[in-house]
């Protein structure tokens, strides 16, 4: 039972307007950060990229910029080393409450963000923690460092379990085994956790908005803006955010591409 | 050998567990004690009497969350409906396109809710991207599709797509080809295939689909304010206020709860179901 040549042009025609569906948006955001207009209306008259250069050589976007990218960065770095160790207990050792475990890290995947951040601004607040970019990290981890180790899980999932154990039958100690083995085994899983967690952290906005205090990043920021009227700052720095994350996207397939070419035996 | 297992087990699973403890199920705790309090108290001393609970009873608030619901229920099954053909094609037509959409549709992920409701804006307002070159090539205008209700659920099945798509996918990536031929060979029609054969064995992906879209939709509140210009208030959304503008925390706990209590029983019912060692494809 083929499916007919006709069906499959008609699904990838559906497929492909799908995808136009879920970058339209994009579209009309880049179209706007290049219009010269003020007030932006289409069709777009004049094009020019003054606002990219008024964006890149505002202080107040480089404010932003350093506090996003800090809390992106701590994050990411966190995340991966939760996410190695979650990971190894939620795929790979038997042990007695696993199947629990695995079910109750799952949770605040699904945890409406807005509320998680309220309720950890009324934590903060019982435990006399001052809000500011580095409560926004914790925010953040609550819902990222259970993503990271589903990430590296995927990858712990194949892991071959008697590597390990010819590892500790030569004589390598637990530190050894840890070093040797399981770390290079399980780095590509742990490579992708963290860019995963870097742009869901880079690119959050309901988790940031109760937990940074009087610091700000970049899409709260826009999203202050877009509420209070329009400025052609917005769709320009919604653009800038928009291409550092596909960057890092692309960057990381040619890596992981790269690598599987240059090693073809794993 | 299992006894270092089931040692190294607990060790490694202690991080991210008490790390939760400390920042998930606590802040949840916290937020249970003053949805008991007196309104308008910023301490947990007093007394509890549950007089928030009332007001969220009386002030019409069973309103959003009827709204709420109703409305991720809406767009769960839009993208039901949007989204099987395309992860049919993913799990059995498709060769590299496959690889191709799950990039596209995995990168937008990576972009701002808000950004991406912002570009709907400027594409649907009057003087948008549609109507402005419908007007140029037309000469006639129409009013903008947006700051209405329907808007709000178009904005949900919009970010919520990826959701529904990858499990519908997984799910019927499952079903046996075999299957479909033997039905097709002994006559099956088009849509007997899919009621007896695709639906059923697909299932467990179209209800991880189902139950994620759902819940996260239902706890939702950037569609409403960005596209809907808040023409139907989510639950979200009014938890949020209470906390913010009303500067009653009680109030704004107990709403909490009752979204808590909604999605906590969907979410617990269908992660208890999942066999996640089975579906991640966990050896031995």
């Amino acid at each position: 039972m083929k499916t007919s040549r006709l069906s499959t042009a008609l699904l990838i025609a559906y497929g492909i307007a799908i995808l136009g569906f879920l970058y339209l948006p994009l579209v009309s955001v880049g179209l706007a950060s290049i219009s010269k207009a003020r007030y932006l209306s289409f069709p777009i008259r004049k094009y020019a990229f003054g606002w990219y250069e008024d964006a890149l050589t505002s202080d107040t976007v480089r404010d932003l910029l350093v506090i996003s990218l800090k809390v992106a960065g701590v994050v990411t770095v966190a995340s991966m080393v939760i996410g190695f160790f979650g990971a190894l207990a939620f795929a790979r050792y038997n042990w007695r409450f696993r199947k629990t475990y695995q079910k109750l890290i799952l949770l605040p995947i699904f945890f409406p963000q807005t509320v998680l951040g309220l309720a950890l601004l009324m934590w903060f607040n019982a435990l006399g923690v001052v809000p500011s970019w580095k409560t926004a990290i914790i925010a953040h981890l609550v819902w990222i460092a259970p993503i990271a180790t589903l990430v590296v899980s995927i990858r712990a999932f194949s892991f071959d379990a008697a590597l390990e154990e010819a590892a500790r039958d030569m004589g390598a100690n637990q530190w050894q085994t840890l070093r040797e083995v399981t770390i290079p085994l399980l780095m590509p899983g742990v490579t992708s956790a963290g860019l995963f967690a870097f742009l869901l952290s880079w690119g959050n906005f309901p988790l940031s908005l109760f937990s940074t205090g009087a610091d700000s990043t970049l899409p709260e920021w826009l999203f202050a803006k877009m509420v209070s009227g329009y400025s052609p700052l917005v769709p320009t720095v919604g653009m800038l955010t928009v291409a550092t994350s596909a960057v890092l996207v692309f960057g990381g397939l040619i890596l992981a591409w790269a690598i599987r070419r240059l090693r073809p035996e794993s | 050998m299992q006894q270092r297992e089931r040692r190294l087990g607990l060790l490694y699973a202690a991080p991210l567990s008490l790390f939760l403890l400390l920042t998930f199920l606590a802040p949840i705790l916290l937020v249970a004690g003053f949805s008991t309090m007196p309104e308008k108290v910023f301490s947990l001393t007093q007394m509890p009497d549950f007089s928030a609970y009332r007001t969220v009873l009386e002030q019409g608030y069973w309103k959003s969350v009827a709204w709420s619901l109703f409305m991720a229920l809406l767009a769960t099954l839009i993208l039901l409906v949007i989204c099987w053909p395309l992860a049919y094609g993913m799990a059995k037509v498709f060769k590299r396109f496959t690889l191709v959409l799950t990039i596209g549709v995995v990168m937008t992920l990576f972009v701002s809710e808000n950004i991406r409701l912002f570009g709907w804006v400027l594409t649907l307002m009057k003087g948008g991207l549609i109507e402005g070159y419908w007007r140029y090539w037309t000469g006639q205008g129409f009013d903008a599709p947006l700051y209405n209700g329907p808007i709000i659920v178009f904005g949900l099945v919009y970010v919520y797509l990826p959701f529904m798509l990858f499990p519908l996918a997984q799910g019927i990536s499952m079903v046996p080809d075999d299957a479909r031929q033997a039905a097709y060979d002994l006559g099956a029609s088009r849509w007997q295939i899919l009621k007896e054969i695709d639906l059923p064995l697909a299932m467990p992906g179209i209800m991880v689909g189902s139950l994620l879209t759902f819940v996260l939709a239902a706890g939702a509140m950037a569609e409403s304010k960005l596209l809907g210009g808040r023409a139907i208030i989510t639950i979200a959304d009014e938890v949020q206020t209470a906390f913010t503008y009303g500067q009653n925390w009680p109030l704004g706990s107990a709403l909490a709860m009752v979204l808590i209590a909604i999605i906590g029983t969907v979410a617990i019912w269908a992660i208890s179901k999942a066999d996640l060692d089975a579906m991640m494809g966990r050896k031995s």
